[in-house]
């Protein structure tokens, strides 16, 4: 150790990469495929300001600046579509985090073990599976000939509903949907937090008398935040992005039902596989892109003023 | 690993043991087989609770596996009985009508499970090992450009160009549009397994990594020899996820595949089965049966059983992996 107190001359970057020869060698094959497949597609964004065709290609297509956007903005598509993403988006987070934390508490208050691992092996069913099987409940339940809905109307005398071509009632089957998916799993998270918990904090709290719900408010809930704040994060931070695959399943391309249910995705996906329409849903592509950055960033902010420790960066 | 179970005391438990101390001692029996005082002092509040827990738990359990009865159900009853009165929690006729239409002419489904199976093989594996093993080399604190790729994998999911941009540049410049690769390549790693096996490599003790290096081994062969032997819950853990990636997958074929292949992934299959009249027809029979024929509601039914069979009952045994992946996904990258 003779070089102990004295300043290493610092390493050149050829040196560097020498001496990492090997782990870099082991990261290339994950650098290849995201410069293949996240990379490599970022210059076609230019895509949105050129009024695009096959023949000439992305960077031989008239330029047209933004107009591309400026027809987005006019005809009220964008704002629709930004306001239906993120109400939904809101929806999931506050109702989705509400059924989390609450079952992870009620799953806390369990004492049959196997009560307990059977119902969560049943509550996590729904996230296991693919969405399109979600999609077959969905018609299995809605659909207006042979479905459980309306069987169940006609058997109790009322007339049957046509449920795809109802608007208003789409917003509440969506969520219904999505947390019968999600609120099983996401529950973990809380749970494992609320196992985490220091064992005395609530031996303090029954010395001094506490009620199960003083425990909840004043021992449970506080020990929870930080989890939930990291995933508020998380979940703030994409709160552009929706979840298409659901969407999609449930809506598909049901135009009666667009004014409520339509997405940024599902409208990108609508473009480009119906309409071949690659100008608007790259416009729509980078506004998403650059507003969900900025989610992130924003959210990131936040939280780094709250505490440092739970900044992503 | 947590689990559902834990082997620290319960609430009711511990309390017991504080109160004990407190309270006169004709007031607390002591249980022989454990030696410790076993007094359950509750109050009217925890029994409200613990009523409330088990009852909505219970019915929020039974919420989620009720969707599962129905579609079964659906599959095993007759046609004419669901044209005449609709699904229902119970099958009605019950009949195995629409199993035998699928496996009478079963080349569609076997053709698709091939697929679907070959490709959850191959990309469990060959993602696993790439993504542990970059995982390995940025978890590594000695490694000089570790910060500046990770953020290079982050940033992708920070800012991307987008559907279309990225379709074009898949389907026309890399000529993937109609080939497997299309969907088997872009499935092989996400940014948040990559973080996902990074945070788990933290639980190997560095010193191992050190110890490697003392004896002489290249980076490389700690990683293999040393580290990967260590790392089988977060194997299991990614993998999984991986392997529920391809399996599950349907959005990729409906972009690149489409139509052009004779043998749609198995989701995607189901997906055109649910979605597209004629589907139905070219999958389960041949052209000489018109669509009327054939009993096309409890066929979709079956159709999912089908498809999602497996995977449900691979599900209890694979549970714990899920739950792991999770709480160790929440710790920030």
């Amino acid at each position: 150790m003779a070089v102990v107190g004295q300043a290493r001359p610092p390493k050149s970057l050829w040196r560097s990469v020498v001496d990492s020869r090997t782990l870099l060698l082991m990261c290339l094959p994950a650098i290849a495929f995201f410069v293949l497949f996240n990379y490599a597609p970022l210059p076609g964004i230019w895509i949105a300001f050129t009024n695009f065709n096959y023949r000439d290609g992305i960077f031989g297509s008239p330029f047209v600046g933004l107009q591309n956007f400026e027809f987005l903005i006019k005809s009220g598509q964008l704002w629709l579509l930004t306001r239906n993403t993120i109400l939904y988006n809101v929806a999931f987070i506050v109702l989705g985090n509400l059924m989390q934390i609450s079952l992870a508490i009620m799953l806390n208050e369990l004492r049959l073990k196997y009560f307990k691992k059977v119902s969560q092996t049943l509550m996590f069913l729904p996230y296991f599976i693919s969405v399109v099987l979600v999609g077959v409940i969905a018609f299995n339940l809605l659909n207006y000939d042979t479905g459980v809905l309306n069987t169940l109307i006609e058997a109790t005398g009322g007339d049957p509903v046509k449920i795809y071509s109802m608007a208003g009632v789409w917003p509440l089957i969506i969520i219904v949907t999505f947390l019968w998916q999600s609120t099983g799993y996401g529950s973990i998270v809380y749970f494992a937090a609320i196992m985490g918990i220091d064992k005395t904090l609530f031996e303090a709290a029954a010395i001094d008398g506490a009620s199960a719900w003083q425990r909840i408010r004043f021992v449970i809930l506080p020990s929870l935040k930080p989890t939930f704040i990291i995933l508020l994060l998380f979940s703030l931070g994409g709160i552009m992005h929706g979840n298409f695959g659901l969407f999609w399943n449930l809506v598909g391309n049901n135009a009666a039902l667009f004014q409520t249910t339509d997405i940024i995705e599902t409208s990108v996906y609508r473009m480009v596989m119906s309409q071949n329409n690659f100008t608007t849903s790259t416009a729509v592509g980078l506004y998403q892109s650059i507003f969900g950055f900025a989610f992130v960033m924003l959210a990131n902010w936040f939280v780094r003023r709250i505490n440092k420790d739970y900044a992503l960066f | 690993m947590h689990s559902s179970e834990t082997t620290s005391p319960h609430v009711a438990d511990v309390v017991t043991v504080v109160e004990a101390e407190k309270l006169p001692a004709r007031r607390v029996r002591w249980s022989r087989r454990t030696n410790a005082p076993r007094t359950i002092k509750l109050d009217r509040s925890d029994y409200i609770l613990r009523g409330i827990s088990y009852t909505f738990v219970a019915l929020f359990a039974l919420f989620c596996l009720l969707p599962f009865v129905l579609i079964v159900s659906a599959s095993l009853s007759s046609e004419s009985e669901i044209l005449a009165n609709g699904f229902g929690l119970f099958p009605r006729g019950f009949t195995f009508t629409a199993y035998e239409y699928i496996f009478k002419s079963p080349r569609q489904i076997i053709g698709s499970y091939v697929v679907t199976v070959t490709m959850t093989v191959f990309g469990t594996a060959i993602g696993l090992f790439v993504i542990s093993m970059t995982g390995f080399a940025l978890f590594r604190q000695d490694f000089r450009f570790r910060n500046q790729i990770s953020f290079f994998i982050y940033f992708t999911t920070l800012f991307s160009a987008g559907l279309a941009p990225t379709f074009l540049w898949v389907a026309r410049e890399l000529g993937l549009r109609g080939t497997y690769w299309a969907v088997f390549l872009q499935l092989l790693m996400t940014p948040w397994l990559i973080i996902l096996m990074k945070n788990f490599m933290r639980t190997v003790p560095y010193e191992v990594v050190e110890s490697g290096k003392v004896d002489g081994a290249g980076d490389f062969r700690i990683f293999v020899q040393l580290t990967l032997p260590m790392m089988k819950p977060a194997l299991a853990t990614v993998g999984l996820f991986l392997a529920l990636g391809y399996w599950n997958e349907w959005y990729l074929s409906s972009l690149y595949l489409g139509s052009t292949v004779e043998f749609k992934p198995l989701q995607y299959y189901l997906y055109n089965i649910i979605n597209t009249a004629n589907a139905l027809r070219n999958s389960v029979a041949g052209d000489n049966v018109s669509v009327t024929d054939l009993p096309s509601n409890t066929l979709k039914m079956a159709s999912a059983v089908v498809a999602t069979g497996p995977i449900l009952l691979a599900y209890p045994f694979v549970q714990k992996y899920f739950v792991s992946g999770l709480t160790v996904g929440a710790v920030k990258g």
